[in-house]
């Protein structure tokens, strides 16, 4: 069997990638599409950790460590915004959400 | 060993991956909250493998810890009953599907072209090659090893020379922002 490469990293990354692409096109759950833009983030993150792996560069993880910090800031900011719009007009379904007035 | 931890984990990850997004048998938000966690643990055991142990724990601790738990919490706070399954707008699927899936063709291809020889010989331009070597000539076992332990990674984060301290202090004023934004957002009454 062949060691796992730079290439093979890359490829998962990209397969993560597309999949939450996928979710953000598709699907019309707010919350759904959201854990898809979490997945997004996560592959970019795969990316850089193989990058710095396989060149031996610290960098590459300084900046997952920071990305991982201001998703998490991401996250409870969206889902704040979720629960806000939510209590406004009862839905989480994209498709209900059409107009921007409140 | 390295070979069947990696496709294990890739598997699982882009298995419980495509589960959160497209799942046959649930709509349920929980049920791809569930996978979502799934995908994040396999995605740090990658680390793992990838000698990034502080990032590992560190991605376990806050996705699969604070940031679903935030999730779970949100969407049993909304309560939202499982809705009469929409019918699927065909169009809207196979369009994105298409759409995806060339994405992922031309990365697929692009990577294939730059990794021709399949990694290790990394030499495609001069730089690079160079870059590599200086990076072999100090041993590439041992600086492998070292690469991604806590030690080595906190050495970066705040070497005095050219560290990261100022950027680490404004992702902390960030992160107290949001805090504040988030309070602010989930007040009763929204002005």
């Amino acid at each position: 069997m062949i060691e796992p490469t730079l290439s093979h990293y890359l490829l998962v990354s990209g397969a993560l990638f597309s999949i939450g692409l996928l979710g953000v096109i598709v699907r019309r759950n707010l919350l759904i599409i959201y854990m898809s833009l979490e997945l997004m983030l996560n592959s970019a993150n795969v990316a850089l950790v193989a990058m710095s792996r396989f060149n031996g560069n610290l960098d590459g993880q300084v900046m997952v460590f920071f990305i991982i910090t201001v998703a998490a800031a991401e996250v409870a900011v969206g889902l704040a915004l979720i629960v806000a719009l939510y209590r406004k007009r009862q839905t989480t379904e994209v498709e209900d959400l059409a107009s921007m007035k409140l | 060993m390295e070979t069947i931890l990696f496709n294990l984990f890739a598997a699982l990850a882009v298995l419980s991956a495509l589960l959160v997004v497209v799942n046959p048998l649930s709509r349920n938000p929980v049920t791809s909250a569930m996978f979502l966690v799934t995908t994040m643990i396999s995605i740090s055991g990658l680390f793992v493998l990838l000698n990034a142990y502080f990032l590992a724990a560190v991605q376990i601790l806050v996705y699969a810890g604070a940031v679903m738990v935030l999730f779970l919490f949100v969407i049993m706070l909304l309560d939202v009953e499982e809705t009469a399954r929409r019918k699927l707008r065909v169009v809207s699927l196979t369009m994105g599907l298409l759409s995806v899936a060339a994405l992922f063709g031309v990365y697929k291809s692009s990577l294939e072209t730059t990794y021709e020889k399949d990694l290790g010989s990394f030499e495609i331009d001069g730089f690079r090659s160079e870059h590599f070597e200086s990076v072999s000539s100090i041993g590439e076992k041992e600086s492998f090893v070292t690469v991604g332990s806590t030690q080595a990674l906190g050495q970066e984060l705040f070497s005095s020379v050219n560290g990261f301290i100022l950027p680490f202090e404004i992702v902390s004023i960030l992160l107290l922002v949001a805090m504040i934004g988030v309070i602010l957002l989930s007040k009763k009454e929204l002005k």
